[in-house]
């Protein structure tokens, strides 16, 4: 069966963007897939949109994505499986691409988020979680990611300050990428003393909410190899689900659809964990990275604070994690994420980022995270 | 009267709504499908296991373990005015996890993984509306129960 490879892609500046719509930011990744790709919007077959419906008081966000791009009548439909959306839109433009229904397709993340305030989104985050059982209690999105680090420090002897080193790193290379929400380095001290969200978590641990939008698009094998000379396949896709309630979880020290999700990339892909030479992962808390790590294989279960301690997720380690500054310092536009993780990923691949270029990068990952884990998407892409 | 069950309610009706007015009577409830005998916390009413929709309602002592905790600073909306709180999950003695607040025996410096602890049923003393919920305690701690419950 063809391959699907990916041609363009595009990606606009995440941040607090007062200035702009959904649509808008939309345009703005969109404009730059296109040109990158070299293709004219004609070409398209479809469009696929992620954006979490909640955040916008815009209803259907595809419909009005797809009119501001000067798409009709071509199909669009919108994708969301919380802050996995992104990934869930990319599995589905491969898959109409597998089927022989579309030759080309255009994935759009893109979210607006800060209409709402604070609360109001820690509200509606929260109710990620299971709302009959827990949210009553005022469980928050943070405050789940907390009860897993609670865990993982007691059952692994986890610190915080190794939490606390993933956001350095990932801020050290956010400062270093020009699309990124924070562009400055932390210290660990004060990162460490800032103020409390949900013990053992203060505000550093978190990634921020953000407006934004990427874009990348994906062609049939024969297409995307008379189209571009840089194709980045893709070469696998996993996907798998955990129960809503974290009540539910056999344990709380790690993602069940995570390993399941990138068992079935790697296996699809025909590569090991030692195979990858950069990964983007679902960094929304600094224990997720962690986890992260240990779920993907990169490390033995409970490994994964040595793994960051020792700096071996860096550039110039065994794999080097988030060096755009993944969900910490780039921001965490929802539906944007998962999209904007695979254009870091395909530009690491074809050697395009610069003084954040990881050497030899041939074999890239992603791995994009709903909620607490309920959905994990893992994919796995090549350069020939 | 599912919308008794909480501070802020985002269900109002369910099928095991009657675990609100068990609560209020002071009685923990899980359930039990009466086709296969799968017994669950929290309670639902169609089975996982068999598909069954016949079930009843099983009394849980409330005694457990804490499995795992955080002191929220940062609260969402309906919750600002108690934060900071503690929230934590105690696994059941007699099966399954609950979440829910410490109540006021243990402060959240004292909070530890694998401690013993207590389920308490409460009331919400100065809502005008009946709301009801649990808070987590040390193990011994006592409270009012009704007379055995009229309801399935």
């Amino acid at each position: 069966m063809s391959r699907v490879g990916i041609i363009g892609a595009g990606h606009g500046v995440f941040g607090r963007r007062s200035d702009a719509t959904v649509q808008e930011l939309a345009f703005e990744a969109f404009r730059l897939a296109i040109k990158d790709a070299g293709i004219s919007r004609e070409e398209l077959d479809a469009t696929v949109v992620a954006a979490v419906p909640e955040y916008h008081k815009q209803r259907s966000v595809a419909g009005v994505v797809q009119e501001y791009l000067n798409l009709n009548p071509k199909p669009t439909w919108l994708t969301e499986v919380a802050c996995a959306s992104g990934s869930a839109a990319i599995r589905t433009a491969w898959m109409a691409i597998k089927s022989g229904l579309h030759q080309i397709v255009a994935v759009i993340g893109c979210q607006k988020m800060t209409e709402l305030s604070t609360p109001e989104i820690l509200a509606l985050m929260g109710r990620v979680g299971e709302v009959q059982w827990e949210s009553i209690f005022g469980s928050t999105f943070p405050g789940y990611y907390a009860m897993f680090a609670t865990n993982h420090m007691h059952e692994f002897g986890t610190t915080h300050k190794q939490m606390m080193q993933v956001a350095v790193k990932n801020h050290f290379y956010g400062a270093k990428n020009p699309n990124a929400l924070f562009r400055k380095e932390i210290e660990l001290d004060k990162a460490m003393n800032s103020d409390p969200v949900a013990s053992p978590f203060c505000v550093y641990d978190c990634c921020a909410n953000a407006d934004g939008a990427a874009c990348v698009i994906l062609a049939e094998e024969s297409r995307a190899k008379a189209l571009s000379k840089k194709v980045v396949w893709l070469d696998g896709v996993g996907c798998a689900t955990a129960s809503m309630s974290v009540l539910r979880r056999p344990n709380l020290v790690g993602l069940p659809s995570a390993v399941e999700a990138g068992k079935q990339a790697y296996s699809m892909a025909k590569v090991t964990p030692k195979d990858i030479k950069v990964a983007e992962v679902h960094d929304c808390f600094t224990i997720a990275e962690i986890m992260a790590y240990e779920d993907l294989g990169f490390c033995k279960k409970g490994h994964g604070g040595k793994f960051i301690e020792e700096k071996r997720s860096y550039i110039g380690g065994e794999v080097a994690v988030n060096v755009d500054g993944g969900l910490k310092a780039k921001g965490h536009p929802i539906g944007a994420t998962g999209v904007s993780m695979t254009y870091e990923i395909v530009k690491q691949l074809r050697g395009e980022s610069g003084e954040r270029q990881v050497p030899n990068a041939d074999v890239g990952l992603t791995h994009n995270v709903g909620g607490i884990g309920q959905y994990t998407f893992v994919h796995l892409f090549r350069r020939d | 009267m599912f919308s008794w069950f909480g501070k802020v309610s985002f269900v109002p009706y369910s099928k095991v709504s009657d675990f609100a007015v068990h609560l209020k009577d002071g009685r923990m409830m899980g359930s039990r499908c009466k086709d296969c005998g799968y017994t669950t916390f929290p309670p639902r009413a169609d089975c996982p296991e068999c598909l069954s929709g016949n079930f009843e309602f099983k009394e849980y002592n409330g005694k457990g373990k804490i499995y795992t905790h955080t002191t929220i600073t940062a609260a969402p909306t309906g919750f600002e005015d108690i934060a900071p709180y503690t929230v934590a999950v105690v696994e059941l003695e007699e099966g399954g996890r609950l979440m829910a607040w410490t109540g006021e025996s243990i402060p959240a410096n004292e909070i530890k993984i694998g401690m013993p602890v207590q389920v308490v049923p409460r009331i919400f003393e100065d809502s005008p509306e009946i709301k009801v919920y649990y808070t987590i305690e040390k193990p011994g701690a006592t409270w009012k129960k009704a007379p055995p419950p009229h309801l399935g």
